[in-house]
């Protein structure tokens, strides 16, 4: 691995994204309207529920828009012939992917920021603990969507079907992760697969953040999406192969 | 010639249920190679084994001594895919830039490269509203920007100008006489003429392999075109 190579391979990516500025706009933007749309649906019915969902939906959102840049990105990079390229050349997996990843991750530190600064300073969030830990929840979670959408990309032959694995992947998570119904008081079986998917502990690291000062238990699910995160890049890089067919 | 760039032994590739190549054995050394044949004869295929980014079935292909693909080969092949492999929404000075922090060249060699292709007042456009040409000149720019000790060009002149495609062989041969080992694809017989040494290719087979002049003589024809359907003919019966 080279960290010329990796950092190179970042501000190539960070440099496609600035050119294309309708989809920064979205990816910063968004989630700051989404946010605002969910605080205003509670408004006048039940505050208390912006507290109890609003957290999901900002572990929620990284994940979901970093599935959908990297499936897409990377099943561009294959289909066009540049990863051959890149692969033909001292290039290492990790270079890429790493890259990758780093290039994601900033994005999604500075998405997290906007959505929170929103969430918090307009829409009277309450967060107990540091907001800088919220941050780095995020960032975490952008990478376990990069590593899920990587992932995906090799069982994808066109983008249409990256986009498909969306609701395949993701929302089967997202229903189950706390957002919805409580983990606790979903069925037992239910309980159990929420246990085993990442993006629950995604939202439970939100969630213990604002409604805690106690930092233990965040980073103890920081540490458990780390490790799905980890998984999907070393699967990911497993099909990422120098020799197709 | 004793030290061949690239040799291949018993090369076998099979996709699906087709066999690409079969059982090939050939070398390839200094000079301008061309390797020409019909669309789909397996030229990408070759292309790709020696690039190391092809899964072959069996036999070996050995470049500079070691296994095609090998680490130590990564920076001294130049290798051109079919397809335009550039970042489209990047401009062509991004993209080069980008490629030589890849390779670990300087911005000269950025410089040279665009120059090479004729792309100088192109450098700060957006590749994807380049015309097809030019796209595949950016292509074929991110390849020289290396010092590459072999170029490996898979049909890098199909639908140029005239004059920029005669440019382009006064570079390769160029390149060639500097010490670069170049193997062109083409499936347009006419550029046969501008290579030191042709390689006639067909469903996976070489069906001759010498100089323009040498085949055509075997043939007794005076174009590539006409040797090529003569061979067809004698291999067929």
């Amino acid at each position: 691995m080279s960290l010329s190579i990796t950092m190179a391979v970042t501000r190539r990516v960070l440099t496609q994204l600035r050119r294309d500025r309708r989809t920064l706009a979205m990816l910063l933007v968004l989630p700051c309207l989404l946010i605002t749309l969910l605080w205003w649906i509670y408004d006048d019915a039940n505050p208390m529920l912006f507290d109890r969902i609003g957290p999901a939906l900002l572990a929620i959102f990284p994940v979901i828009v970093m599935f959908l840049v990297t499936s897409v990105t990377t099943l561009r990079e294959r289909s066009s012939g540049t990863l051959e390229r890149l692969l033909a050349m001292p290039m290492g997996k990790l270079d890429f992917l790493v890259g990758y990843a780093i290039a994601f991750g900033l994005v999604a530190a500075l998405q997290s920021v906007l959505a929170v600064a929103v969430a918090v300073g307009l829409l009277d969030l309450e967060v107990s603990g540091p907001l800088w830990l919220l941050t780095t929840v995020a960032v975490v979670d952008a990478v376990l969507g990069s590593a899920l959408g990587l992932f995906v990309s090799a069982f994808a032959q066109t983008e249409f079907q990256a986009v498909q694995f969306m609701p395949a992947l993701v929302i089967p998570q997202l229903l189950l992760c706390g957002l919805l119904v409580p983990r606790d008081q979903l069925p037992r079986a239910l309980e159990l697969v929420s246990d085993a998917l990442p993006l629950s502990y995604a939202v439970d690291a939100m969630q213990h953040l604002t409604s805690s000062s106690a930092t233990g238990p965040v980073w103890r699910d920081i540490a458990v999406v780390a490790a799905f995160a980890a998984a999907g890049l070393a699967i990911g890089a497993a099909t990422l192969r120098r020799r197709t067919p | 010639m004793v030290n061949n760039a690239v040799e291949v032994r018993d090369l076998h590739v099979v996709r699906g249920r087709h066999t690409v190549l079969e059982h090939l054995d050939l070398s390839i050394g200094g000079g301008v190679t061309g390797l020409l044949g019909p669309s789909g004869c397996g030229k990408s295929t070759l292309m790709r084994c020696l690039v190391g980014v092809q899964q072959v079935t069996g036999g070996t292909v050995t470049v500079f001594g070691e296994p095609a693909g090998s680490a130590p080969l990564r920076a001294r092949v130049g290798y051109v895919t079919q397809a335009v492999s550039v970042y489209n929404d990047l401009t062509l000075a991004e993209n080069l830039r980008f490629f030589a922090r890849v390779l670990g060249v300087g911005r000269e060699a950025v410089d040279r490269a665009v120059e090479a292709v004729d792309l100088v007042d192109f450098r700060d456009d957006v590749v994807g509203r380049l015309s097809g040409g030019q796209q595949s000149r950016a292509s074929l720019a991110v390849a020289l920007l290396g010092t590459p000790d072999l170029l490996v060009l898979d049909e890098p002149t199909v639908g140029l100008d005239p004059v920029l495609r005669e440019d382009l062989w006064q570079l390769f041969h160029r390149l060639a006489d500097s010490g670069v080992a170049v193997f062109v694809s083409s499936h347009v017989m006419d550029e046969a003429e501008r290579c030191d040494r042709l390689l006639l290719m067909r469903e996976g087979r070489i069906l001759a392999d010498g100089t323009p002049a040498e085949i055509k003589d075997r043939a007794g024809v005076d174009d590539v075109e006409a040797a090529f359907l003569a061979l067809v003919r004698k291999d067929a019966a």
